[in-house]
């Protein structure tokens, strides 16, 4: 099978959907590589390195597109004005293609696709779970993004992001704040915090203030109780007071922070707009908003998709294309991405690629399937789903699915459910023995079981509460009380009985020593606590 | 003296008993608790001498004082190290007391009951018996394991389980005997086999169970000195003894459960005995890497240019009685400005709470002692974190992994901390008899020797 490379043609577009790497392991699994000539420079790749890991070097598109049976792209087809035909077009019937599609907006793409009677496979529609993450270009993209986000505002910041005390006066820090701690928000933190900023992070989904802890950053936390985790690890639309009080602390932090960058994203829906005109006002001159949600109409309301604007002394930086703005490093990620997948269809090494619709990730990517549009796919089991995690793979991806999967069964069970397996049986079976023992117990012992089992839950009650630092002279101490057994012997020792008389002596000997050993140990060592 | 004033002492009693052990929740109204404690006892003892001995009352004093000034002594003379030792020794005592009693009242002839009140009470005395000839030698076993006089390793007899259910049957089978025992002198026998039988299971049942599973072993045999309290309250009739065995019964109960889920391990699997010999590394989980030594300058040099820096103890510290040594750097570092805390492992010694009992006697402040679920979030910011004679309990194995015998037991994460100097004497395994890949993690420095001689090096050092 011929794998082919064209360049991209979309305006600045500077990323290529292979990298020299990925070239020479497509050949060792026995595919053959055609690269259209000069698809690499805006990545730093010439044709040259290409040829040395040994693909193929197209003279120009159309003979990149004629020639592959599988092609891959980062951009989705368009049309090409220099030869004046859409991409598409080039196409050979029965061809493939890999790339980012948008099937959601591309709706007119697909049926394009389905007319030329392609096999089309979205980069965006792989779905999040976690056997999936290596094939994950999203999340390796929007990474990049959130990396690049910090320096393109540590570009238009004109200070430092680290704290200095220098010969010269003191500098502070600068504080970012980062909305939105997906795979981007956290690569913004990360990226933030090793310049030395102070960083600030907040998301609706309250499971990811372990992530944003755990990466130095404050979490910030609204009074309010509400889950924000949606659908495949994403965030939902929240409520109205939520909002509110969500915009209230966004308004205090604007007041405050140098540097805000956003990354709020709700799928299917435009951007959450969070970052009022009002707010870009109460910004300090010369602080900086970097939207990542540009693309998406901006979660703040003076961005402008594509364009660095200055509101209010504020510069706010609307691009969109930030991965392609690192296209070297980005260019690396796809293609491994894109490899990863051609792996998942080709698990032989023999050059081939199976489309199997059973396998949910290849069912999900793929959106058309030899001419018939396929998207969208059936939902996958709830279970299967993964929390977005930042970077590269899960330790242990298959066992994150198991755990997974198993938890959102044992999460919620009714309380019936939970309560039959263990409590009914040995509840029923206590209630019959009790009622046995009511049967033919004499009044005077039910009186005392009543006692007995009062006791026991108010020891129950009282122990639970005893400080774990306290368990040791807990010990000593009802062991003390123990002894209380005394008493009995107590009653004993005036017995005319020689025999009795000498076990109840015995009995208050041994009790007495227990009684005042007991009490005065537990007092020596609670005078140590004292501190 | 009028039965409804002895009914009133024994409800006052049961009332402090109770506060006593509700005085334990903080540290500021612990002493009160454990005088209320003794009030109570002393009101309960006093009161039962005025209404029931009538004779030899000289001799009744002399022999409890002599008790007395035992227990007196043994607890100012005890170590804090040893406390497991004598919490059990005291145990023994308990249910050797429960033993007597309940023989000394099937002996009494003037106590006549009949028919089911009888038959009651022939059981109240069969399982008080019972229970409390179970806790004696078990109690006896525990304190000679604890103080070394034998192994710590488990006895694992062929067949136990067996032996035990065996065990089991046969004290069912002499009780329906000895319940239906016509003539005294047969059902005394019996009575007396019986006692034979559970002075023999105890002894199996914690011969068969593993040095540092004492925590569970001690607070179970604290359960039982408590229902044989209890069982011996019913078989007099007596409510102040029923009350104060349920509640020492459940204490131990509650103490046993946290202790077990602390290890991650039913209470069956240890009272079955036998951990840990299932076999060392066996879950094919070995690791690979350098042991990377340091010596006590360096850590005297690591401690001083830290800001956090988190103690560890496990039983090794009691072992070596380094825990005034720990004390002695604590209060070096705190005193250079240096944050210190200490994490405790539930688990960690050989009795509930052991750790922090030595800590205090060694003075360190308590407000710097943490449980693990408090403090085991905090160590990513920790710069240093000192494992002073811990294994099991700070093993990476058992969140990474499923197949080690320790999987799912909850650990202090001082891996996830920035530098780990763990003490230790050897590289051998610990208890649980797996290997720890925390020694060779990258971030870990092996500190050999002694505890306590290191330890004290170390404070000169700072």
């Amino acid at each position: 099978m011929k794998v082919a490379i064209p360049a991209e043609i979309h305006r600045g577009e500077k990323r290529v959907s292979t990298s020299p790497e990925v070239v020479g392991k497509l050949i060792a699994a026995g595919f053959e590589v055609i690269v259209e000539s000069g698809a690499g420079s805006g990545a730093n790749v010439s044709d040259e390195i290409f040829r040395e890991m040994g693909a193929e070097i197209a003279r120009d598109a159309e003979s990149a597109w004629g020639s592959g049976d599988l092609i891959l792209k980062v951009r989705p087809p368009e049309f090409n004005n220099e030869l004046g035909r859409h991409e598409i077009e080039l196409m050979r019937e029965g061809s493939h293609l890999i790339s980012f599609i948008w099937p959601g907006q591309n709706e007119e793409l697909l049926r394009h696709f389905a007319e030329r009677k392609v096999t089309v496979l979205a980069m965006d529609s792989i779905p999040r779970i976690s056997r999936a993450q290596k094939l994950d270009a999203l999340s390796s993209m929007a990474n990049i993004a959130g990396y690049r986000a910090v320096i393109e505002a540590a570009h238009h910041f004109g200070r430092f992001f680290s704290g200095q005390i220098t010969a010269a006066g003191k500098v502070d820090p600068a504080k970012v704040m980062v909305i939105g701690a997906g795979v981007a928000g956290l690569a913004a933190i990360g990226a933030a915090k090793s310049l030395g900023a102070i960083v600030r992070a907040f998301d609706t989904r309250p499971e990811v203030k372990e992530q944003i802890q755990s990466m130095d950053a404050e979490f910030l936390e609204l009074e309010f109780e509400e889950d924000g985790t949606g659908q495949g690890g994403y965030a939902k639309v929240m409520s109205k007071e939520f909002i509110a009080a969500e915009m209230e602390l966004f308004a205090r932090q604007a007041c405050e922070v140098d540097i805000i960058i956003t990354t709020a994203l709700i799928p299917g829906k435009p951007a959450p707009k969070l970052i009022t005109r009002g707010m870009v006002e109460t910004m300090r001159d010369g602080s900086v908003i970097v939207d990542l949600a540009a693309e998406q109409g901006g979660n703040c309301e003076a961005t402008v998709p594509d364009k660095v604007v200055n509101r209010h002394g504020v510069n706010i930086v609307g691009y969109t294309d930030l991965p392609s703005r690192l296209a070297a490093q980005s260019s690396q990620l796809y293609a491994t991405n894109v490899y990863n997948l051609i792996m998942e269809m080709c698990p032989q090494k023999d050059g081939s690629i199976t489309i199997d619709m059973e396998d949910d990730v290849i069912r999900g990517a793929t959106v058309v399937n030899r001419g018939e549009i396929t998207w969208p796919p059936p939902p996958i089991a709830v279970g299967a789903e993964r929390k977005p995690s930042f970077g590269g793979q899960a330790i242990n991806p298959e066992q994150e699915a198991a755990e997974e999967a198993g938890a959102p069964v044992a999460a919620e069970p009714s309380l019936l459910a939970s309560f039959s397996k263990s409590a009914w049986f040995p509840l029923i079976l206590g209630g019959l023995a009790l009622l046995g023992l009511g049967q033919v117990a004499p009044p005077s012992f039910m009186a005392h079981f009543t006692v007995f089992i009062l006791s026991c839950f108010i020891g129950y009650m009282v122990i639970w509460n005893v400080s774990s630092s306290l368990h040791t002279p807990l010990m000593s101490v009802t062991n003390a009380i123990s002894s209380i057994i005394i008493l009995g012997a107590l009653t004993q020792i005036s017995n005319s009985s020689l025999l009795i008389y000498i076990l109840a002596g015995i009995a208050v000997f041994i009790t007495c020593i227990n009684i005042v050993g007991g009490f005065s140990v537990t007092q020596r060592m609670l005078q140590m606590f004292k501190g | 003296m009028s039965s409804s004033l002895i009914t009133v002492a024994y409800l006052a009693a049961a009332v402090l008993f109770i506060l006593a052990l509700g005085g334990l929740s903080t540290n500021d109204t612990a002493r009160r608790g454990n005088l209320f404690g003794m009030i109570g006892m002393a009101i309960a003892v006093l009161m039962t001498i005025a209404a029931f001995a009538s004779r030899h009352l000289e001799v009744l004093i002399v022999i409890m004082i002599a008790g007395g000034a035992i227990g007196l002594v043994l607890s100012r003379r005890v170590q804090m190290t040893q406390m497991p030792e004598l919490v059990a020794i005291l145990h023994s005592l308990v249910g050797l007391a429960a033993v007597l009693i309940g023989i000394a009242s099937f002996l009494d002839a003037t106590i006549q009951y009949s028919g089911v009140e009888k038959t009651i009470h022939e059981i109240e005395i069969y399982i008080g018996v019972g229970i409390g000839a179970l806790t004696f030698t078990g109690s006896i076993i525990a304190y000679c394991k604890l103080s070394g006089i034998i192994g710590g390793q488990p006895l694992l007899l062929p067949a136990r389980h067996w032996l035990n259910l065996a065990i089991l049957v046969a004290v069912i089978v002499v009780g329906v005997k000895f319940v239906g025992a016509e003539d005294h002198q047969q059902a005394t026998l019996l009575l007396l086999a019986m006692t034979a039988l559970a002075l023999v299971f105890g002894i199996h049942m914690v011969a068969a169970i593993g040095g540092a599973d004492m925590p569970v072993v001690i607070s179970m045999l604290n359960s039982y000195s408590g229902w044989a309290a209890a069982a011996t309250g019913f078989m007099l009739s007596n409510d102040l003894m029923i009350v104060t065995g349920a509640l020492v019964g459940s204490s131990g109960a509650i103490l046993s459960y946290i202790m077990c889920r602390a290890m991650n391990r039913n209470f069956i699997s240890v009272i079955a005995g036998g951990f840990g010999t299932a076999g060392g590394s066996s879950s094919g989980a070995s690791f690979e890497g350098e042991v990377q030594t340091i010596d006590i300058a360096s850590v005297a040099h690591l401690l001083s240019s830290s800001k956090n820096v988190m103690i560890v103890p496990g039983y090794g510290m009691a072992t070596a009685q380094a825990q005034h040594a720990v004390a002695d750097i604590t209060r070096t570092l705190i005193k250079q400005g240096v944050k210190v805390r200490f994490g405790i492992h539930p688990v960690a010694g050989r009795m509930p709470g052991h750790m922090n009992v030595l800590l205090a006697e060694a003075k360190v402040p308590y407000d710097i002692v943490f449980e693990m679920d408090e403090i085991n979030k905090d160590f990513p910011d920790v710069d240093v974190s000192i494992v002073v004679g811990a294994n099991d309990t700070v093993n990476p194995l058992a969140q990474e992994d499923t197949a080690s015998p320790i999987a799912g037991m909850p650990v202090l994460e001082v891996w996830k901390g920035q530098t780990t100097v763990v003490l230790k004497r050897g590289m051998a395994a610990g208890y649980a008899g797996v290997d720890n890949p925390l020694f060779v993690k990258d971030n870990t420095r092996m500190l050999f020797g002694d505890a306590r001689e290191s330890l004290e090096a170390l404070a000169q050092a700072l």
